[in-house]
């Protein structure tokens, strides 16, 4: 299978109809495609007024008091498609709480909101393309895609990279969860290989003891990471 | 990892809200720019109230949520044309409902004669005028239709 394959078969078509919101929403005309050079080569943006202090990384300090629920460590490296570090990318994250509410207005789900916590989280990696946040797990919630669905606990990621093409907003899940087979949004990536570079691995050299569960999840970015050093 | 191909996409979801917008987010100069408003609409006509634009041009970078109308705006500079290729800014539309982000561009309505030589308009054939914002005194005017009528020409990732 060549890399191109490979790669098609692990992102998701625009039209999936088993998930409802992509039926008004994916184009139908085919895409244009541009050469390579005039699209995927353009470096990114400088985004160093996106605000990101040390406290950003660590969602349980936040706020007055500790949140509830399953304390975590996220940890891992984002990589170039040459598997190089992509070093001082901004990462951001975002999430529910453990009770599997958004802080965000428009979430109406009846599950209770926690006062120490808000859920958002943001860093730059390090020199060898690591972030690292301290969290809590966030609990499934209730979507109205079909009867009864409900989304499997994930962590929304929001990467750059170091050119255009390199962007990616995705999702990160946790390893044995029951609702991971039934999700339309997981399952809508072909290749099953591609489904579980979404999922974690629980991992207990990141695991602190007496405090926190250590999951570990790489991610691989398009492209190649061009720039020597980041400022 | 490597060879294994990139970590797949999916979608940003309705509730990114509350952690996306930065302060002056929209404004990618602190000088001088060009302010373009538009409107996210989905295959039926209507707003997409829950979406994200990002605007690339060079080193400058911009985001907006749309709001209830599904309208958003910012002020960018406009870049020079570079050889063939005529200005033009690189737009990200992320929403619920879009597995994966689609790309577009945005060109300039007073840049006739490089718009007509650039090589991008050129292979959007007949659908190149959706990729062309419209001068509403001053303002420049770019609305984005994810699907049917009118659909925006979007770019391979
Ligand atoms: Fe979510």
């Amino acid at each position: 299978m060549s890399a191109q394959t490979t790669e098609e078969a692990f992102e998701p078509p625009y039209l999936w109809p088993a998930y409802r919101s992509t039926v008004l929403r994916a184009p139908k005309q085919p895409l244009v495609r541009l050469p390579s050079e005039w699209f995927h080569t353009i470096p990114g943006p400088v985004y160093g007024r996106v605000p990101v202090r040390p406290e950003d990384a660590d969602l349980t300090r936040q706020h007055a008091g500790e949140p509830l629920g399953e304390r975590i460590i996220l940890t891992g490296r984002v990589l170039d498609s040459d598997g190089r570090p992509v070093r001082g990318t901004l990462v951001e994250i975002w999430q529910a709480n453990a009770a599997g509410r958004y802080v965000d207005p428009s979430d109406q789900h009846p599950a209770p909101l926690d006062p120490n916590f808000t859920g958002a989280g943001r860093c730059l990696t390090d020199a060898e393309g690591r972030y690292r946040f301290v969290t809590v797990k966030p609990g499934a919630y209730p979507w109205r895609n079909d009867h009864n669905a409900w989304r499997p606990a994930h962590v929304h990621f929001s990467l750059f990279g170091s050119q255009l093409s390199s962007r990616l907003v995705t999702q990160m899940y946790f390893p044995g969860d029951p609702l991971i087979p039934q999700d339309p949004i997981l399952e809508a990536i072909p290749d099953p290989r591609g489904r579980e570079r979404l999922v974690a691995a629980f991992d207990r050299e990141v695991t602190q003891p007496e405090w926190a569960l250590g999951y570990r999840w790489d991610i691989v970015l398009r492209g190649r990471d061009a720039t020597p050093m980041e400022a | 990892m490597a060879g294994q191909g990139p970590t797949p996409s999916q979608t940003v979801g309705p509730f990114f809200g509350f952690a996306m917008p930065f302060p002056d987010d929209t404004r990618a100069v602190s000088g001088d720019g060009v302010r373009i408003e538009g409107q996210l609409l989905d295959g039926a006509g209507e707003p997409v109230p829950d979406g994200l634009i990002e605007v690339w041009q060079g080193e400058e970078f911009a985001r907006c949520r749309t709001d209830p109308e599904g309208v958003f705006h910012f002020v960018v500079s406009k870049p020079p044309a570079n050889g063939s290729h005529a200005p033009h800014l690189e737009l990200y539309v992320f929403a619920r409902g879009l597995l994966r982000q689609l790309a577009t561009r945005l060109y300039f309505p007073d840049e006739e004669a490089a718009n007509a030589a650039d090589p991008a308009l050129e292979l959007a054939g007949d659908r190149r005028g959706t990729l062309v914002a419209r001068d509403e005194g001053g303002i420049l005017r770019f609305d984005i239709r994810l699907q049917g009528e009118g659909e925006t020409v979007f770019f391979e990732l």
